[in-house]
């Protein structure tokens, strides 16, 4: 097969679809290269499979604390782990599906294989020869096969996939990655989460929730290392409550395999080492850009550590080949590539396009309680020399709140003393996840605390937990 | 409901205006069609009747500096109806500019010029700026006007960072001008000068509009000139034959036809004559016209102004005469409408009444072309071998080279030499 475009995409997932889309709908002539399954890791493998195993993991914890609520609940409560699975997995393939019609809906050609740029506006598809988790998927109806296309434009946008540590690689049987830790056969009893990010604190809470003993180890000082301090401690507290065992400072330095379990060897910042059994262990160090087969060495395309360089608008070294999200560097965030694929196809189509400012990118993690945040710590904060006026406010203030049954929790907002510009907000608790798009929207606009003071948050609502944080950075706070 | 008084758009260039005086007063009672107060705007000064009876409340921007088009000045409460307070001024963002012209109409050039300014509105800062809150703080902290920045933000919104931006290049130009291409800032101006060497005067609109548009003439229009010396003695005894027939009305002349209006007359019909040179330009099509409409640049205090002869080939010398007669002292007093100067296929200056011997002028867009015309002196001139003493005037045409190359813009200046040197061809 062979065929020329105006815009050639490389993978298929949030990043990718996402461009395709916004590039038909500029009337670009796209198609669009996937190897093993639309909506990459995030929609198979990632964030949507791994929320409906955490809305099992919060009914059934709603359901062992029925009594808080005044309900009783006559038997046993139980899972079927197979069931849990199968139920995240077809969340999974029914938004699968829903990506192959939103493209076939704008008119992207999909082309199924794996993609080497030979030359500049030039990729070659040859037959997929493995895939990065579970069977592989045969190619959609209409799918175009294997050849020689041609685009004045290659946008690649192949994503990223987990990192391993030398001496600690996943075996896939007792040392996971996020793959293996998504369909688990049984239960483990015990689990060693190696890393404290999103994702190693996401399973943690899993896991914990469904029963596990789990022990959770983190080679910088605080745990979930990119989120603000107070709120990671605050994180660590509720965690520990919960029964997770919590090392910082500590580094996995070797793995014993057993038969049916790992004996971790963790050295402390203090040089004290122990050791820890557990029948698994997650590997969830970070992950690492998919830059390599693509011919871009080749080709020269500049890289750094793993990522394509981009200046901002995707466009790499080379003319004609561009790069977003994940491959394209951190923050690894579906939203972030989705965003930088239709900044880098505006550019090209010539539209007045900006790059994307990191700092306003919100982080979500989806652990019990959740976690989000967007713009700079306090500490990062204070490092850019601003003068701060801190506001904070607890979800013990908050009557919705309460009803909820959900009074620990704490929404923080930091603010230039100067300006008044809002540079970061920080929140955990109860459907914070939910909450952050407030002040993403705030800061995107410019707003300054006197527009939020004077905005109206619906009552009973969390989100008036948001305006009392603003109030509070003021010394405002009604209901503290 | 209380009825809005608003700042109309009395000129189609027109972003903002200045109200110079108010005829009535906060509380009034005032009738539909009464005269509410007086604008002045680059142009012109221009009386706004009351939409409705009523009492004026809210009465601003008395002397508040540049209003935008479309803000509310007053309102007019009806008399049984409660005073409800003060409301905020409308803000840039939410005002609608009218887009009321037709289309297809090529022939009025005001249109491609409103349309962009219309763009203006909403992209650029004046008045009531554009800008987010944080941008808005800043630049009151700092003292910046918010009008001077340009703004990067979605739809030409100012964001902080331009306003942090438009900070750093202002010091940056005050403490060292290199490698600066831009105009030198204020404030590095007026360090060249000791304080109290020189008073300032703030500008304008009409400076302002003078300053913009002739910048961006100059910056756009690729200038052409092409020069030719007329005789004019024919022309002058035309003139004062013609001149000397002029019925007597109360006792004086009915008309005195000057050479300027000749000038007029001539550059007119050489258009007609020389139609590809009676164009305007746009980036997609060449806007070809089928009159010429002859724009007559008229100096008054504090500026200048064109009004202009509209159709000018088909008008009689002494039409156009007592037109430019009616305009001058109309211009003069800044009561010209905006439709008698907007516009126009070709403009003239004519600085022969100080003595000028030549010069060339900046073309003025929608126009192609604009002649500069000298004094008429006389000259020694050599006729069939023979030294012989003439009246000669040296005119120089600009032309924009985009719509006019070098040879049509000397076919057009022969075609008017040949007209002025033989004015009776030109009554033909």
């Amino acid at each position: 097969m062979s065929g020329t475009y105006d815009i050639l995409i490389i993978g298929g997932g949030p990043g990718g679809y996402v461009t395709a889309i916004r590039a038909a709908q500029l009337g670009f002539k796209t198609a669009l290269i996937e190897r093993e399954h639309l909506g990459g890791i995030c929609l198979n493998w990632g964030c949507i499979p791994t929320k409906a195993l955490l809305r099992s993991a919060e009914i059934y914890h709603y359901a062992t604390h029925a009594k808080d609520y005044g309900l009783t609940l006559n038997g046993s409560m139980g899972f079927d782990i197979a069931d849990i699975v199968k139920r995240s997995r077809g969340v999974s393939s029914q938004l699968n599906g829903g990506v192959g019609f939103l493209l076939k809906k704008n008119k992207v050609e999909l082309i199924w294989g794996e993609a080497t740029i030979t030359k500049p506006g030039e990729v070659m598809v040859k037959a997929s020869t493995k895939s990065v988790a579970g069977p592989p998927i045969d190619a959609p109806k209409g799918a175009l096969a294997i050849g020689t296309y041609t685009a004045k434009n290659i946008i690649v946008a192949t994503g990223a996939r987990p990192r391993a540590l030398p001496g600690i690689e996943p075996d896939k049987k007792l040392i996971w990655t996020y793959f293996e830790a998504m369909v688990p056969q049984a239960m483990p009893k015990s689990l060693l989460v190696m890393g404290s990010g999103a994702i190693g604190i996401e399973f943690a809470s899993f896991y914990r929730t469904m029963g596990a003993d789990v022990t959770v180890v983190e080679v910088m000082p605080q745990i979930l290392p990119v989120e603000d301090a107070e709120i990671a401690a605050h994180a660590r507290k509720r965690f520990e409550k919960q029964g997770i065992k919590i090392l910082t400072g500590a580094k996995v330095t070797a793995v014993a395999k057993g038969s049916d379990s790992v004996t971790a060897t963790i050295v402390d910042d203090k040089g004290v080492t122990q050791s820890i059994t557990a029948d698994r262990m997650i590997s969830a160090v970070g992950v690492v850009g998919n830059i390599e087969g693509l011919g871009l060495e080749a080709l020269g395309v500049k890289m750094d550590r793993g990522c394509i360089v981009t200046d901002g608008l995707g466009n790499t070294n080379i003319p004609g080949i561009f790069a977003i999200g994940d491959v394209a560097g951190p923050p690894m965030l579906a939203h972030k590539a989705e965003h930088e694929g239709v900044i880098c196809i505006e550019g090209i189509k010539g539209l007045h396009v900006h790059p994307m400012d990191k700092l306003k990118i919100p982080g979500c993690t989806y652990c019990h309680p959740q976690i989000a945040s967007v713009g700079l710590t306090e500490a990062k904060a204070k490092d850019a020399g601003y003068e701060l006026k801190v506001g904070r406010f607890p979800f013990m203030g908050n009557g919705k709140a309460i009803a909820l049954g959900e009074p620990d929790g704490l929404v923080k907002t930091i603010f230039d003393a100067k300006t008044g510009k809002l540079l970061g907000a920080h929140m955990i608790g109860a459907e914070v996840t939910e909450l952050i798009q407030g002040f993403v929207v705030a800061m995107g606009l410019e707003t300054t605390e006197e527009e939020l003071m004077h905005t109206v948050f619906p009552h009973p609502t969390l989100s008036e937990m948001m305006h009392e944080s603003v109030l509070d950075a003021y010394g405002r706070a009604i209901h503290m | 409901m209380p009825v809005d008084v608003i700042l109309p758009r009395v000129d189609m260039d027109m972003v903002s205006g200045r109200i110079s005086r108010w005829f009535v007063a906060e509380g009034d009672i005032v009738k539909k069609g009464q005269v509410l107060f007086e604008i002045e705007t680059d142009k012109s000064a221009m009386e706004v009747d009351s939409p409705t009876s009523g009492i004026i409340k809210d009465i601003s921007g008395a002397s508040s500096g540049d209003i935008l088009v479309g803000s509310s000045v007053a309102r007019i409460f009806q008399e049984s109806e409660p005073y409800t307070g003060k409301t905020a001024v409308s803000s840039a963002s939410e005002l609608k500019v009218e887009n009321k012209f037709e289309k297809n109409s090529f022939l009025d050039h005001d249109k491609l010029e409103s349309i962009s300014d219309a763009v203006d509105v909403s992209s650029n800062q004046k008045g009531i700026a554009n800008a987010t809150p944080l941008a808005r703080r800043l630049a009151k902290e700092k003292s910046i006007d918010l009008s001077l920045v340009q703004g990067t933000g979605p739809r030409g919104r100012v964001q902080s960072e331009d306003v942090l931006k438009y900070k750093t290049d202002f010091i940056a130009d005050s403490k060292s001008n290199s490698a600066n291409i831009s105009a030198p800032s204020d404030l590095s101006v007026k360090k060249l000068f000791s304080s109290g060497s020189f008073i300032e005067v703030p500008h304008d609109t009409m400076r302002k509009t003078i300053a913009r548009r002739l910048l961006e003439s100059k910056q756009t229009v690729p200038h052409f000139y092409v020069s030719a010396d007329c005789e004019l003695d024919r022309l002058l005894s035309a003139r004062e034959e013609m001149n000397a027939a002029a019925p007597l009305v109360d006792g004086k002349p009915a008309y005195k036809i000057s050479v300027n209006d000749f000038v007029i007359k001539a550059l007119a019909q050489a258009l007609i004559r020389v139609p590809d040179a009676n164009v305007s330009w746009t980036e997609h099509a060449m806007l070809k016209h089928l009159h010429a409409d002859v724009g007559v640049a008229v100096s008054i205090p504090g500026g200048l102004i064109t009004p202009i002869v509209r159709q000018a080939e088909t008008k009689s010398l002494t039409q156009i005469s007592a037109e430019m007669k009616d305009y001058a002292a109309r211009a003069k007093a800044r009561k010209l409408k905006p439709e008698e100067y907007q516009g126009g296929t070709t403009a003239v200056s004519n600085l022969g009444m100080f003595g000028v011997k030549e010069f060339s002028a900046i073309v003025n867009p929608p126009h192609a072309t604009i002649l500069a015309v000298g004094a008429g002196e006389q000259r020694a001139v050599v006729k069939g071998g023979q030294l012989a003493i003439a009246t000669v005037m040296t005119v120089t045409l600009s032309t924009d080279h985009r719509a006019v190359d070098g040879a049509l813009g000397a076919e057009l200046i022969q075609t008017f030499k040949k007209l002025i040197e033989n004015p009776l061809a030109m009554l033909a």
